[in-house]
């Protein structure tokens, strides 16, 4: 019995379509006779039958589209008995098993008498091992990051990038180390993190000449204006007070360059954007800043929604690397956890950074008059480096104007 | 020089004679091996084709079948010291000049064990001992090469010529009216061989050539040439006999048009909108092999046996041969690059 | 001419000429290379000498006279092919990319090709688009071929024994500003393996990187900027496929900068190859990105001021290189 398959006559053709059977069971064949027309895209092309015999079976019919090396009919050989399965007279190669398969792992096939001469260029292959021998290998990213963060990258032997080239993840890894320094530690391990954060706040005391200021902000017109942005929201939609604060404090900050800008290698740049270090803090413990990019341009529904996001990601550890990196000024909001007030300790190479405590009612006076009032502490820790207390007021004043014509805020 | 068209005279039977030509070489024996030449070449190539819908030869698959006497019929008359060029539809030049069968089934699965190491495959066959160079998949593409190779047997003085097969497809190509140019002028012993199918792949010779006899434009370059039935085996090993004569007495190139016909379409993928199956049939009528069979036949030169035993033996070599390719390793993978470039003088 | 100096196109003919002379299976064959005695002058008087036989004239058949080269190649002989400018060798393509490069691979190595190829190749004579092209690269494209350029006087002199000794299909290329330069006398010695690119002129500070006709360009804009206190290597290429990566890379890990200075055109150049190999291989010791400069991406005109525009010249090389090490261009 012989398998009749669906032939393939280029590789182009992937299946075939049976037009017409030119044979029906029980027909003899001779081998050249064609059994079948075949559809295929470029056109009917005949299929022959290569041996003598008789039609037994068909397997497929017409119309249908059939993928090459798959059966269509049964051919009863002419020089076998009808129920013997005898060998056929040319080893006939089971479907699939004999197709171009992967080459055996023997070498017997090599010609001897053509000796081996490989002049492919060396580009095809990379340099084996330490080419420049004895010198240590730092990619262009990682040594401006390097630069930047006033790290010694020498002191590393090897990293992990490819022929132990250093890369720009050593120089982050040694900046979070004792000896290095780190802008914003991995949310990996707490106990990492709280040694990164020592090793910033430490080296910010020891580094930066703080001085603190703060200022008490009435939050009442503040607060009716967001009541009324409020109304007929759902919980979703719902503004906080702390959006409109950030929003005073970003908008407030572009006329106080002083107070937005990084301070490194003994020179002060001051940023022309304002991407605020919102600080979050992380259940079971630990802190991380989060940049809120362009925070100057954004209304306070912008802020919202950023704000609430940002949360969001930061404790489920989904803050890009952007975000933990390049924040301009931090603000650290403590209002939850019912403290007034914060002298805070600045994130290098930041120069200031501005903390909020609880929203609180208390009498308050006005012309001459006490009344009570709801009001929050806000307070300023800057470099004395690159500004000082009278700008420093300013900015507090500033904050506080908006605060009371939030409309400015849109 | 006159144009010079062959008078055909038909006879009986179908068996086409030119009348340009002395009488055929009519020895029994070797009429038989004429005979088992072309079978040889039909059966490989039908096996071929079952093989080729297996998938076990890939790529492109251009049959001979139809046009074996051509390349029979010439191979009779060369010398191992001369040098052959074919096309992409190869095979039975491959087998008429003596390679081996098994090496070719090889080649064609690609393993390490074919005539090129598998690298070629069909369209790409070579044998340097019998001085076969291929084997070209570019129309046209093997002409500067046979001017070549006749210009140094020429050169070192050497008694081989070159035959070069070509499609009249290759006609069109400027290649082939350079080259023609180039023997002519520089004398070169080469015989060029124009396999004259009509059809360039599906483009009739009719609607490509402003010219349509072959043989003259070679004539129009002050070479002798002439058109011959390629369908009758007989024919064309007279015509090559005298030609490839000429040419060993010095006499130049030559160029000679086999009128044949392909029978099956131009690669395995060709569903042949270009032509009736009528026509096929009709060509397939006067067939070479139906051809001579006949005439053996009608001449009681040619017993069903022993008929019968020259299949048998050609059926046996086919089975050795599929039996050779398929026993036969693929070439290590760590080996693409081996013979990219040679090393010391050759 | 001074005694004891050559001209580049003189040691050609030389070349040809010892060539012939040794082995009786070399013979030259193009286009007016006997009777006219080369376009560019170079087989002058070969064919008094050596017979029409073996200096042999061809007919303007690009496609049919370098596949008979190949042809000849194959059958025993050692044809040396001129095809008369690159420009004309895109009619025979097909022969030396088809049949030339791919021969002894696709026969499984039966079938060698030992045959050279010489063309005239660039720009610099207002020959315009047609007659200016400068396509090394896409020569050096192809495995299968080797492809030379000889920038010397001593190369011009001895390469093309080596390349005749070669058994594979070399295409070498003769710039065609370079026939009448001159120079002292060489000797075998002056021209290394044609395999190997050579410093023609040591550096610490930055790595030319060029090949042929661009070789005196790039001579001239190191000594300028010698003059400025700056010290640039120059690196000759010699062999464009393959490439001497070793010493490319040598270069540039000693200097930490590259220019390569090619007149094809930027995209897809032969200076695209070489920077990229180098970004593979040298980035960690790199100090500035892999530079190149190239022929401007338009046909190359005819009048001389666009010419020049079109091609890279000294005074660009010179602001190029001073741009890569951080300093002001435009010094002269």
């Amino acid at each position: 019995m012989k398998q009749l398959t669906m032939p393939s006559f280029g590789a182009d053709m992937a299946t075939g379509i049976i037009a017409q059977w030119k044979v029906q069971p029980g027909d003899k064949v001779q081998k050249g006779d064609i059994v079948a027309s075949i559809d295929t895209m470029k056109g009917l092309i005949d299929m022959e039958v290569f041996d003598d015999g008789v039609i037994n079976k068909l397997l497929a019919a017409e119309g249908e589209d059939i993928e090459v090396g798959q059966p269509i009919a049964q051919l009863t050989l002419a020089d076998e008995p009808r129920s013997a399965t005898e060998a056929p007279k040319h080893p006939q190669a089971p479907l699939g098993q004999k197709s171009i398969s992967a080459p055996k792992d023997k070498h017997q096939s090599r010609n001897p008498s053509a000796p081996r001469v490989d002049l492919a260029s060396d580009s095809d292959r990379f340099p084996e091992d330490n080419e420049v021998a004895g010198r240590r290998r730092i990619s262009p990213a990682a040594r401006q990051k390097a630069a930047e963060l006033a790290i010694d990258w020498r002191q590393l032997q090897t990293g992990s990038g490819p022929q132990g080239a250093i890369v720009l993840d050593d120089i982050m890894t040694m900046a979070k180390a004792s000896t290095g320094e780190a802008h914003y530690p991995e949310a990996d391990s707490s106990q990492q993190m709280r040694e990164a954060i020592a090793a910033v706040v430490s080296r910010s005391k020891r580094d930066i000449p703080h001085y603190y200021l703060q200022q008490d902000i009435q939050l009442d017109n503040a607060l009716a204006w967001l009541a009324e942005y409020n109304q007929g929201r759902t919980m979703d939609e719902r503004m906080l007070l702390s959006a409109l604060l950030y929003c005073a404090i970003a908008k407030a900050l572009p006329s106080f360059p002083q107070f937005n800008g990084f301070y490194l290698q003994g020179r002060y740049q001051a940023q022309e954007l304002v991407h605020l270090g919102n600080a979050i803090s992380l259940h079971g413990g630990g802190l991380m800043v989060a940049a809120i990019h362009h925070a100057q341009q954004l209304n306070p529904a912008q802020m919202m929604l950023k704000l609430r996001d940002q949360v969001l990601r930061a404790r489920e550890g989904g803050l890009r690397m952007s975000e933990m990196q390049d924040a301009t000024i931090t603000v650290s909001n403590l209002g939850d956890r019912g403290t007034d007030s914060m002298q805070s300790i600045i994130f290098p190479p930041q120069v200031a950074i501005v903390a909020l405590g609880r929203q609180r009612c208390v009498p308050w006076v006005v012309d001459e008059q006490v009344s009570i009032a709801h009001i929050v502490t806000v307070s300023l820790a800057a470099d004395h480096r690159v500004s000082d207390g009278h700008a420093g007021a300013r900015l507090l004043n500033k904050i506080d104007h908006l605060l009371q014509n939030p409309e400015l805020l849109i | 020089m006159p144009a010079r068209l062959p008078q055909i005279v038909l006879v009986k039977k179908g068996f086409v004679m030119t009348s340009n030509h002395p009488k055929p070489h009519m020895d029994k024996a070797h009429l038989h091996g004429l005979l088992k030449q072309m079978l040889r070449i039909r059966r490989f190539e039908e096996k071929c084709a079952e093989l080729y819908t297996q998938q076990q030869i890939r790529g492109f698959l251009h049959l001979y079948i139809g046009e074996e006497a051509v390349a029979v019929g010439i191979m009779q008359v060369l010398d191992p010291q001369d040098a052959v060029l074919s096309t992409y539809r190869e095979h039975g030049h491959a087998l008429a000049r003596g390679l081996d069968m098994g090496k070719v089934m090889a080649e064609l699965f690609g393993k390490v064990s074919g005539s090129s190491r598998g690298r070629g495959g069909s369209m790409h066959i070579f044998d340097s001992d019998k001085r076969f160079y291929g084997g070209n998949a570019i129309v046209a593409g093997a002409l500067p090469l046979a001017v070549g190779l006749a210009l140094a047997d020429k050169m070192q003085g050497k008694k081989g010529i070159t035959v070069c097969f070509f499609g009249e497809g290759a006609v069109a190509e400027g290649e082939f009216h350079e080259s023609l140019n180039l023997a002519q002028l520089w004398q070169l012993p080469l015989l060029f061989v124009c396999e004259n199918n009509g059809y360039a792949m599906g483009t009739a010779l009719a609607i490509s050539e402003s010219q349509p006899h072959i043989f003259i434009k070679a004539q129009s370059y002050g070479m002798q040439a002439e058109a011959v039935n390629g369908m009758n085996v007989v024919d064309v090993e007279a015509a090559a006999a005298r030609y490839c004569q000429a040419i060993r007495d010095g006499g130049g190139p030559h160029f000679l048009e086999c009128n044949t016909y392909r029978f099956r379409g131009h690669s395995m993928f060709d569903s042949q909108l270009y032509r009736t199956s009528e026509e096929v049939q009709q060509w397939q009528g006067k067939g070479p092999i139906v051809q001579l069979q006949n005439w053996l036949h009608s001449n009681h030169a040619l017993s069903s046996a022993e008929l019968q035993q020259l299949e048998l033996d050609v059926q046996q070599e086919i089975a050795s041969a599929v039996d050779f390719a398929e026993q036969g390793e693929f070439e290590d993978e760590s080996d693409l690059c081996l013979g990219l470039y040679g090393q010391g003088l050759l | 001419m001074k005694e004891n100096t050559l001209s580049y196109r003189d040691a050609v003919h030389e070349a040809i000429a010892e060539a012939m002379r040794q082995d009786e299976r070399v013979f030259l064959m193009g286009e007016d290379v006997g009777n006219y005695g080369g376009c560019y002058a170079v087989s002058k008087g070969l064919s008094a000498e050596f017979g029409p036989q073996r200096i042999m004239d061809t007919p303007l058949s690009e496609s049919g006279f370098v596949g008979a080269g190949i042809g000849a190649a194959m059958g025993g002989m050692r044809p040396i092919v001129e095809i008369m400018t690159v420009n004309f060798s895109l009619l025979a393509l097909d022969q030396i990319v088809n049949n030339a490069a791919t021969l002894r691979h696709m026969s499984g190595g039966q079938i060698g090709v030992p045959l050279v190829i010489r063309m005239a190749t660039g720009s610099g004579k207002q020959l315009a688009a047609q007659h200016s092209h400068s396509l090394e690269n896409w020569y050096a494209h192809v495995p299968g071929i080797k492809v030379l350029a000889p920038a010397t006087i001593a190369d011009a002199r001895y390469m093309l024994a080596m390349a005749l000794a070669d058994p594979d299909p070399v295409v070498l290329f003769e710039h065609v500003m370079l026939y009448n330069e001159t120079a002292a006398l060489p000797t075998p010695a002056d021209c290394p393996d044609m395999h190997k690119a050579v410093v023609r002129k040591s550096g610490t500070q930055l790595s030319l990187i060029t090949y042929g006709g661009s070789l005196g360009k790039a001579l001239e804009a190191a000594t300028l900027l010698q003059e400025q206190g700056l010290s640039v290597e120059v690196l000759d290429l010699r062999c464009l496929r393959p490439l001497d990566t070793a010493s490319i890379f040598a270069s540039v890990d000693k200097t930490k900068r590259l220019l390569v200075v090619d007149e094809g055109w930027r995209t897809g150049s032969l200076a695209a190859e070489i920077c990229a190999a180098v970004a593979e291989h040298c980035f960690w010791s790199l100090d500035a990105p892999p530079q190149r400069i190239c022929s401007v991406e338009v046909p190359i005109p005819y009048p001389r001021h666009l010419e020049l525009a079109a091609t890279p010249q000294v005074q660009q090389i010179v602001d190029l290189v001073l741009g890569l090490l951080g300093k002001q261009a435009g010094t002269k």
